[in-house]
């Protein structure tokens, strides 16, 4: 069987992928810092770095610092803003024909609903990623991403203003993550995606200061890969709505489990720093694995761990 | 020039002093398109330990396609970049960030610490072949002779004229490289300086040429995660603290000394 006649399509919500790999936000810029790298089109979407209403200057350095098996970053969700993002960034994906999703984030629950009001209708944007869960910023989403209430109220305010498919992205620094996915499932999210990255810390013990001039910071990298894992199955177990699986992703291998425990998507995120090509390599990795196992869809895979 | 994934095959390993290495490889694109003052992301093959790549400039290339990197063991990820032998691959990403405007005409000073001087001999290379000898002075400086000497002989086999310092007075001044900027300011001439290693010799540089009104390039340094302007790690404070970050692997590495603070 030619690669080409495999069905590697998947949904969330409303919206048909043609594949399950995706961008992880926030390591893949706004998709154009890769176009020497990877074919942006074949990508099961691009999901750009977090979008907030205003432009964000981010965290003073260091932002970034090496751990076993992954890294801490405090980048303080630096962005362009909104405006700057639809102005400058987006006639370039279009053009690439990329699957878009623009992650968002906001200190209120109007400034989320805002934002995702200016999204709507925007030519070349397939759905809405809602960042309730960055560890990193102290005004930013900590609070959204660890109360159930509070996350199903963001939920609610962007399903209420845009009709693009909403994936709500969640923290898993929080006691009971599947209770935080059914809370936005009944809110009437369409997805959740999850894992945003874990708290952590490191520190310099020559000089007896953080490595990390916010002090705290978020891993990711392989080192997170089994926690996300278990994470996803669980709420795969709990929720109706599509799972999206982030953490720790770094080939194709990588991406069956988390499609086994029940993902119906993958996102990469810190292996497209080490490896640009990560993206497309898992791509062809999950097509060359189902036509070993005489698998015609990547839907016979999903949820089919056998416990 | 769009940067490129590849794997290199290694030519040649020298180890120049104890834990100082040039690394030759052969990547032919690359070397087409590199210019002074650009980096890499390098990595030693398919490891975990490290994760992240690790970042070097680029210190010399040839016609036939031949790229060199030099650098300093200090961890596991250039230990590991030293044990490659030739034959073995290299994993590259690169030309990375932007480049060093090359000067044709005026007088020209390259300052150089520790492995500071790595990019500085591709950019002296490039700057001798537009200007004649006696205008391009490298001043280079490292901790002791055996470092210093293999990189000095480098840029007299260039026809340049390098001033040298050692922290231990095994080669040229006993001291620091800035202690021959005092040269350059009793020849009366107007310089323009290329400036590149460790933060404070850098900062000293940079308010000499802010009190002369000489026009300076420095070459900057942050951690990174991924050299590509995905990840906005390498932020370092503008010249206007209050503005945006400049990033070091995509507004960088070479900065007009005028852009970025000074602390
Ligand atoms: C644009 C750029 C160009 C560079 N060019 C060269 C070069 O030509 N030759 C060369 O020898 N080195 C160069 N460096 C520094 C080099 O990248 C680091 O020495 C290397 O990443 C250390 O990796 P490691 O795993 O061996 O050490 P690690 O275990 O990561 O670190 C060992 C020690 O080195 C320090 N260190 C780590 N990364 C850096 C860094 N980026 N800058 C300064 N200190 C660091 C750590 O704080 C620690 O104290 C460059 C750095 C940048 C950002
Ligand atoms: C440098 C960096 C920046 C990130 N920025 C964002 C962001 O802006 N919004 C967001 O929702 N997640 C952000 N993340 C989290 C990732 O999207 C992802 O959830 C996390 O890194 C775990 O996946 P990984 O282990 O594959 O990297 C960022 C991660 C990193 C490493
Ligand atoms: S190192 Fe990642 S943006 Fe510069």
């Amino acid at each position: 069987m030619a690669l080409s006649d495999l069905d590697l399509s998947c949904r969330i919500g409303a919206l048909t992928l043609q594949n399950p790999v995706l961008t992880a936000s926030g390591t893949f810029g706004y998709g154009r810092e890769f176009e020497s790298f990877v074919n942006l089109h074949r990508l099961g979407a691009v999901v750009v770095k977090g979008i907030s209403l205003a432009p964000r200057r981010g965290n003073p350095p260091p932002r970034v610092v090496e751990t076993a098996c992954g890294m801490l970053n405090a980048i303080g969700l630096e962005n362009v803003g909104v405006e700057r993002f639809l102005a400058e960034k987006m006639d370039y994906l279009r053009g690439m024909r990329a699957t878009v999703i623009v992650n968002i984030l906001g200190d209120s629950v109007e400034e989320y609903a805002e934002l995702a009001g200016l999204l709507d209708g925007v030519a070349g944007i397939a759905a809405i990623e809602v960042n309730i869960s960055c560890p990193n910023v102290k005004k930013g989403g900590v609070a959204f991403g660890t109360d159930p209430k509070m996350a199903a109220a963001v939920t609610k305010a962007v399903k209420g203003a845009t009709k693009l498919p909403v994936i709500i992205k969640l923290s898993p620094n929080v006691t009971d993550i599947a209770l935080m996915a059914k809370a936005v499932e009944a809110a009437g999210a369409d997805a959740v995606s999850l894992i945003n990255t874990l708290l952590g810390m490191a520190i310099d013990i020559r000089s007896r200061r953080p490595r990390l001039a916010n002090v705290v910071g978020g891993l990711s990298g392989p080192a997170i890969k089994p926690v996300a894992l278990r994470m996803v199955w669980q709420v795969a177990r709990a929720v109706q709505i599509p799972v999206i699986g982030i953490g720790g992703i770094a080939t194709a291998e990588d991406a069956l489990e988390f499609l086994i425990a029940g993902a119906s998507a993958i996102e990469v995120g810190t292996a497209n720093f080490i490896n640009p090509r990560a993206c497309e390599d898992i791509l062809n990795g999950i097509g060359a694995y189902l036509e070993a196992n005489k698998m015609t869809s990547v839907r016979e895979l999903v949820g089919s761990l056998a416990v | 020039m769009a940067p490129m994934q590849l794997k290199a095959e290694i030519l040649r390993r020298e180890t120049l002093a104890p834990d100082l290495i040039r690394l030759t490889f052969l990547a032919p694109d690359l070397a087409a398109a590199a210019r002074p003052g650009q980096f890499l992301m390098l990595r030693a093959g398919a490891v975990r330990d490290p994760l992240l790549r690790r970042p070097l400039s680029i210190h010399q290339i040839t016609t036939s396609g031949w790229v060199q990197v030099l650098f300093k063991v200090v961890g596991q990820g250039t230990r590991l970049l030293a044990a490659l032998a030739p034959g073995q691959t290299l994993d590259v990403v690169g030309p990375l960030g932007n480049h060093f405007a090359l000067k044709s005409g005026g007088n020209l000073c390259l300052i150089g610490g520790g492995m500071g001087i790595a990019p500085l001999y591709f950019l002296a290379r490039e700057l001798q072949r537009r200007n004649p000898p006696e205008r391009v002075v490298p001043l280079l400086g490292a901790r002791t002779a055996k470092e210093l000497r293999p990189l000095a002989d480098d840029f007299v086999a260039l026809g340049l004229e390098p001033r040298l310092a050692t922290d231990d007075g095994t080669l040229g001044h006993h001291g620091l490289v800035i202690d021959h900027l005092s040269e350059l300011l009793v020849s009366g001439k107007p310089w323009h300086i290329y400036t590149c290693g460790p933060y404070p010799m850098m900062r000293a540089v940079v308010k000499l040429c802010r009190e002369q009104g000489w026009h300076c390039q420095v070459s900057l340094e942050t951690m990174m995660a991924c050299g590509i302007s995905a990840c906005l790690g390498c932020a370092i404070p503008a010249a206007q603290l209050d503005g945006p970050y400049k990033h070091v692997c995509k507004d960088g590495p070479v900065f007009g000394a005028e852009e970025v603070a000074w602390l």
